[in-house]
């Protein structure tokens, strides 16, 4: 009998702790849009082979689209989670910065001609120069959050507004074209193979951050300076350090997608391009169960985050709604999230709980 | 003591001071580049003229502000204003009374969900207002795709009222006298300006924002409800983000989800340049209106000097708010030591 | 309710996770006394007043106030002040931002608009009745700490309170300052004001009370009449042991041979911007040395200089005879000084990240940022210490901010010891932890310095001083004033180094 219900408890345990993890989130907000699919319209999990426009054999269907448009946001989830693991804040420029990285790869691949014939650099050197200015950037927000101490919202602000119009100047307001084929390979298809390369670049970059966080102290770093400032300084970090990093690792993320984003097109939309994505990687990051006061961070939740507010974007497309309206949507998602996951909220929760029990106990009494 | 009394004036006044003199700074530079045009009169209204819209956000954003809270859904709920003021008064034929009735209602709408999510339940402004902006772009969207100018004739005249300014009109280049004149947004950002400037002096109300904004734990103990207090302060910005909008509205006389973009971004650095503390604590309506005016003397300068692209204006407001964060954090930390 | 009383507590629990910060306390305050609320750290003293305002709401328990026949509900500071109870706290509740007039009235008012002139004027009568000099119209923060408390005392004179609560007032006061403050609460006596006062200066206590509530580990000791308790009886209250049945600790442990050691750690000269006047130091090879001196002393700004935890602005620093540089805590890390911090809570545990994770961080970081421990070392590492330091944890990945005082920091100090130091400062380490951890970490420093650590043991209970130390660095007013030498070292002869060798 005594065993029986040892084992029983043990299995609410196990129950419980799965609720408990963090990764259970985003897990159930996946399940609950799966579901949600397969009762309104299962056709949705479809893939199909089929070709592309440029006659490429290419796989087709919601999923695919999911994992293609979902690469930049997967990328930017993992700066995000840096930044507000480290910081307590987020950076609402890098839809503007993704603006400044594109540009900065278009404008030494095009050189002063706004329309070449063919590329003037190599790709990898406007990779790489984009990296800078992406890094750069990160620096200057870093700069102002670390060193001036300002709020990372509001020190971000000043990108947020400004980063477009930089974008923009770097051009000089043109809007350049690259013709050449190859350039298309990062943001669409590699000939032959069927996947498109954005899901690729987004599990490198993936596994590159894995390895980083299993071979170096980033994590334990950046959750010592999250949690508790004054102590990690005297266990010998420099807290002002590891928040810079972290801005400047968010910095070279932003390159990267800022790579795929203007790949994609091979032009460029200076206010459209990356439009709202702080807001999906923000949500991405809470989503992921990670509190976005800082400290603690699960950097696996927040990339599965990051493909479920694709899934639902994607969700919301199939249902006609105008991609300028989305927005409002994911505010109330927002909203709920952070809603539920605020402390008092929690307590009043608890405490609810706790008397229901209490009723239920009295109840058994009587 | 003296030295204390002279140095405690400097504290809280200092960056107020700051302010209006880069304004007169700006003003005089602007009148020396650009010669007589900044000289008219009619100039100067007509920068409050198409700011009269700002300086309203810009009063709500420092109330939020000094209880060290912050608000960037004020853009969006002035585009929605505008939007859903535009449907109703051109689509169902409505009255300008009403539409002014729905343009505080969806101010203060969002200022009391705002103001509950971080009062009552811990939020950080930050993120609710967040939220609160990509909302209010959507919603605008949802409301009518297409940007169209209103066409009702009530409002028409309302928009086209011109207040002359007596005293201050001057002779055109054939000799005939032309009056100075504003719109009647900006009388009603003058109003809004008093109003609060008296609310902040001498309300209860207006000290207890500063009192949370100084330190929320000490104005607990002094007996000050911080919850409501900071919950009337999100309120109040929703309010004048409410009227803001339609006094935005009324200058463009349009409905369309772009509209007033960076507007919250203007609102924060005007407030800053003003000499409200992000920290809370310190701000002043009467600063916030000079940063309001600052900022864009410099915008016209920079557009008048050549760099008319639009890109210009948002670097120069990025720019400008940088520069005042620094200086503000670096005197803060040196306050500090 | 008692005669002439006008304040009963009864039965008050109340706790917080992992605490139970009181348990069945009574407490009694009658009209027109002074009556102090005694304890060590962590006694429950503070628990007690947040109770009694409103700032935390208690589990258990009744509070009767005079005049009114049934226990009152006391949920918010608002209805505490509504009450009647007016509170001056250790550290200033005030708004630094605002005037002194605005501070002395925000909050109390009625009606919707402030009245600037009366306010002003009111707030200058109050300020001259009382002495104190400041301004209506002056900011705040531009008063000495000194005189923002005593606008906090105006404050709550001005309100007409029947409980005035005191809550260590005079710790940023001067001797001056104090005796102004004692007039005040005399003549506040005298109209019939019950004041709870709190302090841990025990002169004062004798100067000015008539009764003593004692508190230790969140219980109830006792209700004594002054003149019942002398000062010896009521530190032995504080303390739960009797003065005379010390232990000797001493006894049993082998000593470092310390004949003829050099010195591992010489400073000179030393000086930061915590504003502690410059200082010369020195320790052997498996020497206990310590500060002593009163709470402000500059005992925990000494060490954080030699540590590099302020910045440090002059001096020269040798370690083992060398000549280093030590201007941020990685120096002093990488030079072999290991450093347990005076506020457990914001300097020393990392509060979400499991025990292991706390125990590892220092070694981690000397490590360098490309060679962590792989997750099986750690676990091991931690575990060694978790034995070897007897820490009760349910397992190495509980988070550290879930285990109780002493169990946190005996983590924090297997985090120093982790790092295998050749010299080792530890700032308070026994401060509000259970007795018996206070005993083992004392042992463990014995121990330790018997395997030739140089230890450097602060701590504000002289007896521990004793119990550990064979050398003194006395300070008075950030000043380094002398030194007591094993031969030397007593209570009597440490109280009057500290009170400057005048002796009572």
């Amino acid at each position: 009998m005594g065993k029986t219900i040892a084992k029983k408890s043990d299995h609410v345990n196990a129950l419980k702790s799965l609720i408990g993890n963090q990764i259970f989130i985003p897990i159930a907000a996946l399940l609950l849009l799966v579901i949600f699919h397969l009762i309104m319209d299962p056709s949705f999990f479809a893939i199909k082979m089929g070709t592309n426009s440029a006659g490429n054999a290419v796989l087709s269907g919601y999923l695919i689209t999911i994992l293609d448009s979902g690469s930049e946001l997967a990328i930017l989830a993992i700066g995000m989670t840096l930044v507000t693991a480290a910081s307590g804040g987020q950076d609402i420029s890098v839809g503007a910065t993704i603006a400044i990285a594109g540009s900065v790869i278009l404008r030494v691949l095009c050189g002063t001609n706004s329309r070449p014939d063919s590329l003037q650099a190599p790709i990898i050197v406007a990779f790489l120069v984009a990296c800078v200015a992406g890094m750069l950037c990160g620096a200057f927000n870093g700069i102002l959050v670390a060193k001036f101490k300002i709020q990372p919202m509001v020190a971000t602000l000043i990108l947020f507004t400004a980063g477009r119009s930089i974008a923009a100047w770097i051009n000089n307001n043109e809007l350049p074209v690259i013709s050449d084929k190859t350039f298309t390979y990062f943001g669409e298809y590699i000939p032959g193979i069927p996947i498109p390369t954005p899901f690729f670049i987004a599990m490198a970059c993936v596994l590159v951050i894995a390895l980083v966080l299993k071979f170096t102290n980033l994590r334990l770093y950046i959750q010592s300076v999250g949690i508790n400032e004054g102590a990690s300084k005297l266990n010998g970090l420099n807290p002002a350090f590891v928040k810079f990093l972290s801005f400047v690792i968010l910095g070279l993320c932003v390159a990267v997608a800022g790579l795929i984003k203007v790949s994609r097109i091979s032009t460029i939309n200076y206010s459209v391009i990356a439009k709202d994505i702080e807001m999906d990687a923000i949500l991405a990051v809470a989503l992921g169960g990670n509190a976005l006061g800082g400290g603690k961070f699960n950097m696996t939740a927040s990339i599965l985050g990051a493909y479920v507010i694709q899934c639902l974007t994607t969700t919301l497309y199939k249902f006609n709604v105008q991609s300028d309206a989305l927005p409002a949507y994911k505010a109330v998602v927002v909203i709920a999230l952070v809603v539920f996951s605020a402390p008092m909220v929690k307590e009043k929760a608890a405490e609810l709980g706790k008397k229901i029990k209490k009723n239920k106990k009295a109840g058994e009494v009587a | 003591m003296k030295n204390k009394n002279k140095r405690s004036l400097t504290k809280s006044n200092l960056l107020l001071i700051i302010t209006i003199a880069v304004f007169f700074l700006m003003y005089i530079g602007a009148i020396i580049i650009e010669g007589q045009g900044f000289l008219k009169p009619q100039t100067f209204l007509n920068i409050l003229n198409a700011n009269a819209a700002l300086i309203i956000t810009s009063c709500g954003m420092s109330i939020v502000m000094i209880t060290a809270g912050i608000d960037i859904s004020v853009g969006g709920v002035a585009a929605l204003v505008s939007m859903c003021c535009a449907v109703y008064l051109d689509f169902h034929d409505g009255s300008v009374f009403m539409s002014i009735i729905i343009a505080v209602l969806i101010g203060l709408a969002f200022g009391v969900v705002q103001g509950f999510l971080v009062a009552y339940l811990g939020i950080q402004p930050f993120i609710v207002s967040l939220a609160g902006m990509f909302f209010a772009r959507g919603m605008t969207t949802i409301v009518n795709t297409k940007p169209f100018n209103v066409a009702n004739e009530a409002f028409v005249g309302l928009k086209s009222t011109r207040v002359v300014v007596p005293g201050l009109g001057t002779l055109n280049k054939l000799g005939k006298y032309v009056d100075a004149y504003v719109e009647i947004g900006v009388i009603v950002a003058i109003l809004i300006v008093i109003v609060f400037f008296c609310l902040l002096r001498w309300s209860k109300l207006g000290r207890h924002f500063y009192a949370v904004g100084g330190n929320e734990q000490s104005a607990l103990m002094l007996g000050i409800n911080v919850k409501r207090t900071k919950f009337l302060a999100h309120l109040l910005c929703g309010l004048l983000a409410g009227i803001g909008g339609y006094v935005y509205f009324l200058h463009v006389g349009s409905g369309s989800a772009s509209h007033a973009s960076g507007m919250e971004m203007n609102a924060i650095a005007s407030s800053i340049i003003g000499g409200t503390l992000l920290t809370g604590g310190v701000g002043n309506i009467i600063g916030t209106l000079f940063g309001v005016l600052s900022l864009s003397t410099i915008q016209n300068i920079v557009s008048s000097a050549g760099f008319d692209q639009a890109w210009w204006t948002g670097i120069t407001v990025a720019g400008m708010l940088c520069i005042f964060l620094v200086i503000q954090s670096v005197i803060m930390n040196r306050k500090k030591k | 309710m008692k005669e002439n009383a006008v304040l009963e507590m009864k039965h008050i629990h109340k706790s917080f996770p992992g605490v139970k910060a009181l348990q069945n306390v009574d407490f009694t305050l009658c009209e027109g006394e002074i009556h102090a609320l005694m304890g060590e750290n962590g006694a429950g003293k503070s628990t007690l007043i947040k109770v009694l305002t409103g700032v935390y709401g208690k589990d258990q328990g009744e509070i009767f106030l005079k005049g009114s026949e049934k226990e009152v509900s006391i949920k918010s500071p608002q209805d505490a002040q509504n009450l009647g109870i007016s509170t001056v706290y250790q550290e200033i509740t005030l708004c630094p931002n605002l005037t002194v007039a605005e501070n002395m009235f925000i909050g109390r008012s009625k009606g919707a608009s402030v009245n600037w002139k009366m306010m002003n004027r009111k707030t200058e009568e109050i300020l001259q009745s009382l002495d104190i000099p400041a301004k209506a119209t002056q900011l705040l923060s531009s008063c000495s700490i000194a005189i923002q408390q005593m606008v906090a005392i105006a404050r709550a004179v001005d309100e007409d309170c029947k409980v005035l609560i005191l809550d260590e007032p005079t710790s940023s006061l001067d001797d001056q300052e104090v005796q102004k403050l004692f007039v005040l609460m005399k003549e506040l006596r005298s109209k019939g004001v019950g004041i709870i006062f709190v302090t841990h200066f025990l002169e004062q206590v004798y100067e000015v009370c008539d009764k003593i509530t004692v508190l230790r580990d969140g219980k109830l000791v006792g209700e004594y009449e002054i003149k019942d308790l002398p000062r010896v009886k009521l530190v032995a209250k504080m303390l739960g042991k009797d003065l005379d049945e010390k232990e000797d600790i001493r006894s049993g442990q082998p000593t470092f041979d310390a004949q003829g050691a050099a010195p591992v750690f010489e400073a000179e000269g030393l000086k930061s911007n915590a504003g502690i006047q410059p200082f010369n130091f020195y320790i052997n090879k498996g020497e206990v040395n310590g500060f002593t001196g009163l709470l402000g002393s500059g005992r925990s700004e000494s060490v954080r200089a030699i540590f590099g935890a302020d910045h440090v602005l002059g001096g020269k620093v040798k370690m083992d005879g060398k000549e280093v540089k030590i201007s941020k805590p990685l120096d002093a890390m990488k030079n072999g000084i290991a450093y347990l911090p005076e506020d457990r809570k914001a300097d020393g545990i990392i509060g979400d990240l499991s025990v292991r994770e706390n125990i590892i961080l220092t070694s981690q970081v000397l490590k360098g940022f490309f060679h962590p421990y792989s997750k099986a070392e750690s676990v091991k590492i931690a575990e060694e210490y978790i034995d070897l330091l007897d820490i009760k944890t349910a397992s190495t990945e509980t988070p550290i901010g879930s285990l109780s005082g002493g169990n946190q920091q005996k983590v924090i100090l297997a985090r120093c010891l982790l790092a295998h130091p050749e010299y080792l400062i530890l700032d308070e380490p026994t401060r509000g932890i259970d007795i018996g951890t206070k005993m083992d970490i004392q042992k463990l420093v014995l121990k330790l310095a018997s395997e030739g650590m140089s230890v450097t043991f602060i701590s504000s209970e002289t007896d521990e001083m004793l119990n550990t130390c064979s050398r003194l660095i006395v300070m008075r007013d950030r000043k380094v004033v002398g030194e007591l030498h094993e031969s030397e070292l007593s209570q009597g002869s440490i109280m009057n180094a500290i009170a400057g060798g005048e002796t009572e």
